[in-house]
């Protein structure tokens, strides 16, 4: 592996007494699309803003492209950056916005005008470069402001909530786009996010924040198929959760309910007796045994739910519940409440939790 | 500049006749106690006593003395507006955008309000006792450290005594109406900016001032109005010794023996066509620059 | 370094602030000689004169806010329910007299309304002082007017009217019992500006030649030394007060919308 082209190592930021990063360090490759995704008050919109250079950290250095850039303030680390509220500057036509930059670093005219024509055909706007800001939609004006950070070929493309002020349809295609675009241009990119579809679908990999940390890192499959912690179990997707209490931790049997499954990964050298917390995702359960699903425990509908082309199930089992969907068969007339039953699963969709 | 009602559209008026009975009032006031009043001074303007048009008053004018009134009033207004809002937007500035801590923001707005209602007659006599020939500042520094004010040329009654005193309303009122304005300027667009390579100065040169520059040239006419035509101030702290403008016509209307009643309407007149050119260029000026406003 | 500018703008602008206020404090008690006493303000109270131009003044200023309340809320009331596409001029227009020198509306008055007029109000002390409330209430106008639309814009008006007319109410009972409580800090607002301005007016009153508080303070100005800025430091009062009473009543203000139209 080659050296990361954006290293955050070992970064802390606090006001006072307050401590909102607490030691995040992170590599990123060239051209990488990372999401930074996690909870308002969570510190991702503070390591990004370091990232820019808008906040200086306590500790800890930002490297880019092999120098250490966290002495340098914002203007000087080429860096591009898409805020949440567009923040175009109004007093300037679309044309004028995107060629800000190139503007500002002294590039002659006639270039500065063949590279703003080519980011607004890039956006697919060619025809708008004479409008002002607020004769556009927000999607526009979000990819508007999308070309204007790109225009000077930043080194690193930040982009800070920049769908969350837009509406949920244009919110979809612009998500396309942006990605899109990214992969075209080959520039490693941060994205800081609250919303996990945006961040599951768009994203290289994946930095769940919490409390000012790194909960987990890795790619949207393993944030999503393998969370390691409870808090990005929660956050991510939509989650039963389980405990467990140890009866034979040599073996891995773990009593559920009323019966026992032989859990195939490591109990965190959990003794007999112990409760674990555990979680299944809703995708992973099915009901009645099924082939090839080696864990099934013994429970009561305890509610259905009809939502046309899915059913909604949930099962008691001893104190705790599962949900899961099963499709709406024509053929088969649904479960009814307080019929026992069984859930079936592979035990290796059983995820502990530290 | 006011002698013109604004047109309106007939579809309305014949739709809903009924609703102008609502604004009846309003319109009945304005129209007896500004418009027709100041109508009266332009007309009046151009007639002789006999109620013929002529251009005698207006030529009138054109005497040494009235022409240095004239010019020196423009001069001080001017100076304590273009002083008043450069000094103005710099607190303003300094407590909106950091550099000054926020809980100086509050005591500082109430000041202003207070300051910029501080005018006239009082602000006089304030200023009298502290830079008059025996006030605070003059006797201290006479006695303390040796400096004559007098013999160095400072005289509150002067262009320079009078444009500072009138900065001590210019310069609150500047702070309330700009504060607004600098609210108004978001933070992203200096971040975007920043990141986009550009200076502070360029930020500056390139974003926030032009889109400041209505509220800064609005204010600039208005603080040129408001030092124009201060009469009270001026003839509490000069009595009638300094020549200006308001002064003048004050003794012109008071007198009215003194000469020609109708070189007061031109004197008025010529005041009007002041502030007039001041407003046209900044309604000009704030069309061009504001093509990018709803 | 960068943050040491701010600080000395702010240390300069104190003086230049602050001088002026201490310069007239102290003058004022300067009257004895030799000790600080507060003899000049107990002449100046004592003075019948001033008592007289200053209850005057009060006085005017009291219908002047009267006035300017019973002008000012219907017609930006109306203007906003009925006629919104007459804001914009409306609002002009009470700006003007920010920009024409109070000294050309009263000569105009003077010329106007003189007793050979078809209006002869300067012809009586009682129509004297009514043209003088009405100057007064044009120069508090944009003030006013200001504050009211402000004030108006905080409420739902049509849903308001609409809710009292449902009721039965008729315009007056909606503008009395609906409204105006509604906007009565802006009101205030409004009329606190309204009283200190009057309270210190100096060519309106001089040149319609009414006993008021503004060509008092000139006249004792021009004949005394310390008495004057005895008054300077009770101006400086009144006009603080004032303030004050504004941002006290803005607590009880309801918040602005989010949607600013």
């Amino acid at each position: 592996m080659s050296d990361p082209f954006l290293s955050i190592q070992n970064v802390r930021k606090s006001y006072g007494d307050v401590t909102v990063v607490k030691d995040f360090s992170l590599a990123v490759e060239q051209g990488e699309f990372v999401s930074f995704l996690g909870p308002s008050g969570c510190g991702k919109t503070t390591m990004l803003r370091i990232v820019a250079g808008f906040e200086e950290p306590s500790a800890g250095n930002v490297m880019i492209g092999g120098q250490d850039v966290t002495g340098l303030r914002p203007n000087q680390r080429n860096i591009g950056m898409v805020f949440q509220s567009y923040a175009l500057f109004p007093n300037m036509t679309v044309a004028q916005n995107v060629g800000f930059g190139l503007k500002v670093a002294g590039v002659p005219k006639a270039e500065a005008a063949a590279r703003v024509d080519e980011m607004l055909n890039l956006i697919s706007l060619p025809q708008l470069g004479d409008r002002y800001p607020y004769q556009l939609s927000g999607g526009q004006q979000q990819r508007v402001a999308l070309a204007r950070a790109m225009a000077g070929k930043p080194q690193v493309l930040l982009l800070d909530e920049p769908l969350s002020a837009l509406d949920a349809k244009v919110r979809v295609s612009l998500r396309d786009e942006i990605r899109a675009i990214q992969k075209a241009a080959g520039i490693t990119t941060i994205f800081v996010t609250h919303d996990q579809e945006e961040a599951l679908s768009m994203s290289d990999r994946i930095v769940v924040m919490h409390g000012g940390m790194a909960e987990q890192v890795g790619t949207p499959f393993e944030i999503y198929n393998r969370p390691t912690t409870k808090f990005v179990a929660g956050f991510v997707g939509t989650l039963n959760m389980l405990d467990g209490t140890v009866t034979d931790p040599a073996t891995g049997a773990v009593r559920i309910g009323d019966d026992n499954v032989v859990m195939k990964q490591s109990l965190n050298g959990a003794k007999a007796g112990d409760t674990l917390s555990l979680a299944l995702r809703p995708e992973a359960i099915s009901l009645g045994k099924q082939p090839g699903r080696d864990a099934s425990i013994g429970g009561t509908i305890s509610e259905v739910s009809f939502l046309g082309s899915v059913i909604r199930v949930r099962v008691g089992l001893g104190k705790d519940a599962v949900s899961l969907d099963t499709f709406n068969n024509p053929a088969a007339p649904p479960p009814r409440v307080g019929e026992k039953t069984e859930i079936s699963f592979s035990s290796a969709d059983l995820l502990v939790l530290h | 500049m006011t002698t013109q009602t604004h047109p309106v559209p007939r579809s309305i008026a014949s739709r809903l006749p009924l609703n102008w009975l609502g604004v009846a009032p309003f319109v009945i006031f304005i129209t007896l106690f500004l418009f027709l009043p100041t109508m009266h001074i332009v007309v009046g303007a151009f007639r002789n006593p006999a109620g013929e048009f002529t251009l005698a008053n207006i030529q009138g004018l054109n005497t040494p003395s009235i022409i240095s009134a004239y010019w020196i009033s423009i001069k001080i207004s001017l100076a304590s507006a273009l002083l008043g809002c450069l000094i103005g937007f710099g607190v303003a500035a300094a407590v909106t955008l950091g550099g000054l801590p926020r809980w100086i923001r509050s005591p500082l707005l109430t000041f202003s309000g207070v300051a910029s209602n501080f005018a006239g007659v009082p602000l006089a006599f304030a200023f009298l006792a502290t830079l008059g020939p025996i006030g605070l500042v003059t006797v201290f520094l006479r006695t303390e450290i040796g400096i004559d004010l007098r013999a160095l040329g400072f005289n509150l009654l002067s262009f320079w005594g009078l444009t500072i005193t009138y900065l001590f309303f210019q310069i609150p009122l500047m702070i309330l109406i700009i504060t607004p304005a600098l609210d108004g300027l978001k933070r992203e667009w200096r971040e975007a900016a920043s990141i986009l390579g550009a200076s502070g100065f360029q930020y500056w040169r390139m974003v926030a001032l032009p889109i400041l520059f209505p509220s800064l040239l609005g204010t600039l006419a208005l603080l040129f109005a408001n030092s124009f035509g201060a009469v009270a101030t001026a003839i509490a702290l000069t009595g009638s010794s300094l020549n200006i403008v308001p002064i003048l016509l004050f003794a012109q209307i008071r007198g009215d023996v003194l000469g020609d009643p109708h070189l007061g309407y031109a004197l008025a007149f010529g005041m009007i066509v002041v502030t007039g050119i001041a407003n046209t260029i900044y309604i000009w000026l704030r069309a061009r620059s504001e093509r990018w406003l709803k | 370094m960068r943050r040491l500018w701010p600080w000395l703008a702010l240390a300069v602008g104190l003086i230049y602030f602050i001088l002026p206020l201490l310069g007239m404090t102290e003058f004022s008690l300067k009257m004895r000689r030799g000790v600080y006493s507060f003899d000049a303000y107990a002449k100046v109270l004592a003075d019948p004169r001033f008592q007289e131009t200053f209850t005057f003044s009060v006085v005017m200023a009291l219908a002047t806010i009267l006035f300017g309340v019973l002008l000012v809320v219907p017609t930006a009331y109306w203007v906003r329910l009925k006629l919104p596409r007459l804001r914009p001029y409306i609002e002009f227009v009470t700006l003007l007299p920010l920009v024409i020198p109070a000294i050309v509306i009263v000569f105009g008055y003077i010329r106007l309304y003189n007793t050979s007029s078809w209006l002869p109000l300067t012809g009586s002390a009682m129509g004297t002082n009514i043209l003088l409330i009405f100057g007064y209430a044009t120069l508090s106008l944009p003030y006013m007017y200001r504050a009211v639309d402000t004030g108006l814009r905080t409420i739902d008006v049509a849903t308001l009217t609409e809710a009292a007319q449902s009721l039965g109410a008729g315009w007056v009972t909606i503008l009395a019992r609906v409204i105006l409580p509604n906007v009565l800090v802006a009101v205030l607002s409004g009329a606190f500006v309204t009283f200190a301005i009057v309270l210190g007016e100096f060519t309106m009153a001089a040149l319609l030649n009414r006993p008021a508080f503004g060509p008092y303070m000139q006249l004792l100005g021009a004949n005394r030394a310390y008495e004057p800025a005895a008054l300077a430091v009770i101006a400086f009062a009144i006009t603080w007060g004032c303030m004050a009473l504004i941002q006290i009543v803005s607590r009880f203000a309801p918040k602005a919308p989010v949607n600013p139209h």
